[in-house]
């Protein structure tokens, strides 16, 4: 295949951290849903966004900064994607790892491969590194969605283990309505998943617009299925007519909401959560336990040979 | 005809997309380094929305009404438009078009009752554009949905903006938007017209209601029903056929001009960017 040609396919995505013994349980967590509004291809304007927000959330006590989907770059990029595409070595990446210090940072990026295909991507980076990079597996391309166009496909969905947060997943915006990928995260026993989006507002007749009733009831579904916490964080602003609409949420995973940000305006709203929470509601409602994975794997395969037999 | 499915794919939360709306005005004309907007007001129901619309978004002192009637407009118009820039206090201008449109015409005493309206509506064009310099303000849109679909306006006059508010939402939707808004019962009240001539409406120019129209075009377009759905729905198959076809008939107006193209990358084609780029 074309694409295993590409080193940083083949090579490890995460940069691997021991895993605690035991969950940690130690006092709250403070997260920060960074609802910004990136200048479209613009990405020195959009790094200064970063740094600022960066160390509003820091002095707010932030344990992990999040920020949306293509947070470093705009939407709506079309022939602008390799103009803004970065290695995940880059500079700066680089500054705002290192700007974060100890606090954890996800950041939604336009990624070069040394193959030069590009990827709609996040980063997670903790105590200056970059730990992890999730490129987007399911790029919307229908209706308003143009992204397989310009964008390659993440081969990878996992999850990857930290130091305060427990094992950490991270999808981007349309990974999220895909059930294989909450499968896929469910299996990998996340404690945080972490889904950064760029949803632009359709559905107006209701109380709010249509596809942020659509969100509020995924993050609370899968908070409540996977029983893990779910960081969602969405961009606000408009390109070309489109609007976003915020709404970025902290959803324990008893799928009660912890904390909101508002609808269509900028905010950074820092919120604590206690993973001592996941232990309470794994003992309520076990679900993960009790998830056959091996059966599951097994159905899959069968109907793997009578989808694709020959 | 009535359906309920189409009545409820026609439902808006008016709130909703005031804030909606609101927000983009502010946005779309901020990126680009302005702070306020021109429209061209009739009295109608659509300009008067957009001009409620601007004057919540970017206050009343940054938002330049222009009237301009021609000898044929109705008293009405006039004295709605006055309404509503005495009820928002926004700036205004009168610039009535009738010396240079009959100036033009005095060459072409045979020309058409349509002719003569679009250039009316043209000529009106060129006068938003002028002043949206001088006043250093983008020109507001205020075709509508229906409109748009259907082709019931002059491209390169009423067709022509730097932003449209109001052009993803049908004129009925557009009703709902304007009662929540709270515009003039007399706004409210009156029949649809273009005041395109004497006595002139829409609906008598179009041939059907806006209420039944938009009620199949927003099952056709946005629902993406077939045409024989359409009809088990209870729509007329003529209506249906007719509507449709005068959609497809009317894409060019929706459509920049077609390039000849001939290099690798032609002007919206393979040379693609957002219109808001690097804002």
């Amino acid at each position: 295949m074309a694409q295993a040609t590409d080193p940083t396919l083949v090579s490890p995505v995460t940069q691997p951290v021991a895993a605690p013994a035991v969950m940690p349980t130690a006092s709250a967590l403070r997260v920060a849903l960074v609802q910004m509004a990136p200048v479209l291809g613009n990405c020195k304007a959009n790094l200064e966004l970063h740094l600022n927000a960066i160390d509003a959330a820091r002095a707010r006590g932030a344990d992990l900064i999040v920020f949306p989907e293509l947070s470093l770059t705009g939407y709506f990029l079309r022939d602008m994607v390799p103009d803004v595409a970065l290695a995940r070595d880059a500079e700066p990446i680089r500054r705002m790892a290192e700007a974060a210090a100890d606090a954890a940072l996800v950041v939604g990026f336009v990624e070069e491969s040394s193959r030069h295909r590009f990827y709609n991507a996040a980063f997670f980076a903790d105590e200056g590194r970059v730990r992890h990079v999730h490129r987007k597996v399911y790029l919307p391309t229908y209706g308003l969605f143009d992204e397989k166009r310009y964008f390659a496909a993440g081969e990878r969905i996992c999850a990857f283990d930290t130091a305060r947060f427990g094992r950490v997943g991270i999808l981007v915006c349309e990974d999220f309505w895909h059930l294989s990928a909450i499968t896929v995260m469910q299996a990998e026993e996340v404690d945080v998943l972490v889904c950064i989006s760029n949803s632009p507002a359709r559905g107006v007749s209701g109380e709010h617009v249509r596809t942020a009733e659509t969100y509020d009831r995924l993050t609370k579904t899968v908070a409540e299925m996977l029983g893990a916490w779910v960081v969602f964080v969405h961009r606000v602003g408009f390109e070309d007519g489109l609007c976003f609409w915020g709404g970025s949420c902290l959803v324990a995973p008893d799928a009660s909401v912890v904390a909101q940000a508002p609808y269509f305006d900028e905010a950074l709203v820092v919120a604590s959560f206690d993973p001592a929470e996941l232990r309470r509601q794994r003992i309520l409602t076990p679900l993960a336990r009790d998830e056959r994975l091996l059966l599951t794997i097994e159905e899959l395969q069968r109907i793997k040979r009578r989808r694709y037999a020959d | 005809m009535q359906t309920d499915r189409a009545r409820h794919a026609l439902k808006i939360n008016p709130l909703l997309v005031e804030s909606i709306l609101c927000r983009f005005i502010c946005n779309e004309i901020h990126r680009t380094g302005f702070r306020r907007g021109v429209v061209g007001l009739s009295g109608g129901i659509d300009s008067s929305t957009v001009t409620f619309l601007a004057a919540k978004a970017l206050g009343a002192e940054n938002v330049l009404a222009v009237t301009m009637p021609y000898k044929t407009s109705s008293p009405a118009t006039m004295r709605d438009s006055r309404l509503v820039i005495e009820g928002l206090g926004v700036r205004t201008i009168d610039a009535p078009i009738t010396p240079q449109i009959d100036a033009y015409f005095a060459q072409f005493l045979d020309a058409s009752r349509m002719r003569r309206a679009n250039k009316c509506a043209r000529e009106r064009m060129t006068i938003l554009y002028d002043h949206s310099a001088a006043f250093e303000g983008l020109v507001l849109g205020t075709s509508n949905k229906s409109e748009l679909l259907l082709g019931y306006g002059t491209l390169f006059g009423d067709m022509a903006s730097a932003i449209n508010p109001v052009g993803d939402l049908y004129k009925t939707q557009l009703y709902d938007l304007a009662c929540h808004l709270g515009l003039p019962p007399s706004i409210l009240e009156k029949q649809p017209t273009g005041d395109l001539w004497e006595g002139q409406t829409d609906e008598d120019e179009l041939g059907f209601r806006y209420a039944d129209v938009d009620q199949l075009l927003v099952l056709m377009v946005d629902h993406r029903y077939s045409a024989a759905q359409l009809v088990r729905e209870g729509f007329d198959a003529e209506m249906v056929s007719r509507v449709a076809e005068r959609v497809r008939r009317n894409h060019y107006k929706r459509r920049m001009p077609i390039i000849a193209k001939l290099s690798h990358r032609t002007m919206d084609r393979d040379f693609r960017y957002a219109r808001d780029w690097g804002t």
